[in-house]
């Protein structure tokens, strides 16, 4: 980049009596910054106007009470307050909710993604094409389309193709109201979730795996890699640290975006008894079932800091940096 | 005492050893797979497979009723069903072409070019990779609603043209495009212009393809912001239909093959743009780490 800038710099001096009130050498700055502003400009607006304005604009109201009908009154952290003292949903059914689901289809669905991606590499290019294809698909379908598919294959009634297959093995006698069922809801959304879970983040690590040095493994053999969970944890991991994180990155975003798949299967908001009533649903609950915008906002900044909070941890596992 | 050796990672060629491997590849696969076989069986089913009890799993008679049905079906509110499919792809095709050309020349700027706030924006750019955009429907609604996007097809568009991701994504690969390759262009007289569009594009093909799979992804597949932001029924996408007739499924068992036949209309594209573009992704993929 050194030589490149010399050259331009060069060429700039080059034209003579060229006149200008700014001094050859600010001209030429500036030229360089207005230029990378015509590349880097249209994303960076759109970066400002739909990632850190919503942000911004997220916490100044989690400082205030807002219905959306009057303009949104400063309460400092009342909302914030309310959340931990008052919110009996959030404490009792939310968080631990959250909780049960984020710990199972975030790592669950990582180290899954991890040990499918590894399996991968084990076999030729051909029928890995083949298998890479089939395990990412469910990542192509849209979750309005298996809708669909979940709607009829939990169906509270007898017609529905798991109760008639559980009741033809003889293993249940009544149908079981799946989705609106307390016990089997999150089970379900847990379940989904991971069908769903092999995505961006698990071809990056397949790329990662595929990549790794042969030569690597072969020096972990001569120095006394015993058995293939050695080979895994001392040189396959170790060499793929940034796929590695890029993985848990995408893992823990998509756990939390996928919070609403509660409400998508069981068609309520908030969920039957709040069984799956994860903090998404809790937020969308506030801000557009009671308008309570203030305090959903209040409630987002938290899952804002919990999901950065949870990226540093990784970053920490598998970062270069720091 | 006898040396481990493991097998080769990425094998060129098929031997027992793999057997295990495969034998669980398969098993999960196949599980991965079935819902998706579901749909397709589903949206073949005759109405009385439909109705039948109990229920089969597999089509017995495929038959084309369903698409034939949907494609006369038209909304509660009289909006045929071929306007939510142009809508949706008019959106889908805007989102894909433009995301592309924004992520490709800002990952271009924060490879290859040098401006002071550089670190800054690629350092928020990593940060942004943790955004949960789900998190923030509150505000992201006041700004659609300033910027007069309600009601508006643009409304389905703007909201998914920044993705952190496909930034990053090209920019780690444009770095792999030797800086003295764009040097020596600069020094034949090219402009920033010319050295993106004659050099760099043509090397990030791999990583062009997977920006606009997952542009292709986002857009196709979006619900939220024709539920959201646009109130003209006339406006809204595919994928709402699709939302629509599926909460309709528990209502009426003919809903089923029409709500599975929209279902494989949403699934086949996706589909058929991975298997084609399949290589290149993997290619992508292999830069995106974090450091």
């Amino acid at each position: 980049m050194l030589t490149l800038r010399k050259s331009r710099t060069q060429g700039g001096e080059a034209v003579p009596g060229r006149r200008s009130w700014l001094s050859p050498r600010a001209a030429k700055t500036w030229r360089r910054e207005l230029e990378a502003y015509l590349f880097v400009g249209p994303f960076l607006v759109l970066f400002l106007l739909f990632i850190v304005v919503p942000v911004v604009v997220a916490i100044y109201l989690s400082f205030t009470y807002f219905n959306t009908i009057q303009p949104p009154k400063f309460i400092g952290l009342q909302n914030y307050v309310n959340l931990i003292t008052q919110d009996s949903e959030f404490l009792m059914y939310v968080l631990p909710n959250t909780l049960e689901f984020s710990v199972l289809v975030g790592p669950g669905g990582y180290i899954l993604s991890f040990w499918l991606a590894w399996l991968l590499a084990q076999i030729p290019r051909k029928s890995r094409t083949f298998l890479t294809l089939a395990i990412y698909s469910p990542a192509l379908t849209a979750s309005v389309a298996m809708s669909v598919v979940w709607l009829v294959v939990f169906s509270g009634d007898a017609t529905g193709y798991l109760n008639s297959f559980l009741m033809r093995l003889g293993i249940i006698h009544q149908p079981v109201q799946w989705v609106q069922s307390p016990h089997w809801l999150m089970p379900i959304m847990i379940v989904v979730s991971l069908w769903n879970s092999m995505g961006v983040g698990f071809l990056a690590m397949l790329a990662g795996i595929l990549n790794v040095n042969q030569e690597l493994y072969d020096a972990g053999y001569m120095d006394g890699v015993k058995n293939r969970l050695q080979e895994v944890w001392y040189i396959t991991i170790p060499s793929m640290k940034p796929q590695m994180l890029f993985g848990a990155v995408m893992a823990i975003v998509g756990t939390f975006n996928a919070g609403m798949i509660g409400v998508q299967l069981s068609g309520a908001n908030p969920t039957p008894q709040d069984a799956g009533q994860t903090i998404i649903a809790h937020i969308y609950d506030y801000g557009f079932i009671r308008y309570e915008m203030g305090y959903a906002s209040a409630i987002s900044v938290v899952l804002l800091l919990i999901v950065y909070g949870l990226s540093r941890f990784a970053w920490r596992l598998f970062g270069e940096r720091e | 005492m006898s040396r481990y050796f493991g097998n080769r990672v990425n094998p060129d060629r098929f031997a027992p050893s793999q057997l295990k491997f495969y034998a669980v590849l398969i098993v999960l696969a196949v599980f991965l797979v079935l819902p998706i076989v579901f749909i397709f069986s589903q949206a073949l089913k005759p109405i009385n497979e439909l109705f039948l009890f109990p229920p089969e799993f597999l089509v017995q008679h495929p038959t084309m009723e369903n698409f034939v049905n949907l494609f006369k079906q038209t909304s509660v509110t009289a909006i045929p069903m071929s306007r939510y499919l142009f809508n949706s792809i008019i959106v889908t095709g805007l989102v894909v072409v433009l995301t592309s050309l924004l992520s490709s020349m800002a990952g271009y700027a924060l490879s290859k070019m040098e401006f002071k706030l550089k670190r800054l924006i690629f350092e928020a750019n990593i940060i942004a990779l943790m955004f949960v955009p789900a998190a923030v429907g509150i505000p992201m609604y006041f700004i659609m609603v300033k910027l007069g996007l309600t009601n508006n097809i643009l409304g389905n568009v703007i909201p998914l043209l920044a993705v952190p991701v496909n930034v990053f994504l090209v920019k780690q690969f444009v770095d792999q495009v030797p800086d003295a390759l764009v040097e020596a262009a600069f020094i034949d007289g090219a402009s920033h212009f010319q050295v993106f569009q004659k050099i760099i594009l043509p090397m990030i093909r791999p990583a062009m393809a997977t920006v606009a799979i997952l542009a292709f992804q986002s857009a196709w597949n979006n619900t939220d912001t024709s539920t959201l932001y646009i109130n003209n029924e006339s406006l809204k996408t595919f994928a709402y239909y699709m939302g629509t007739l599926a909460s309709n499924v528990g209502n009426q068992v003919a809903g089923q093959g029409i709500a599975a036949a929209a279902a494989l209309i949403m699934f086949l594209p996706n589909l058929l743009i991975f298997i084609f573009m399949q290589r290149r992704v993997i290619d992508t993929m292999a830069h995106s780490g974090l450091k």
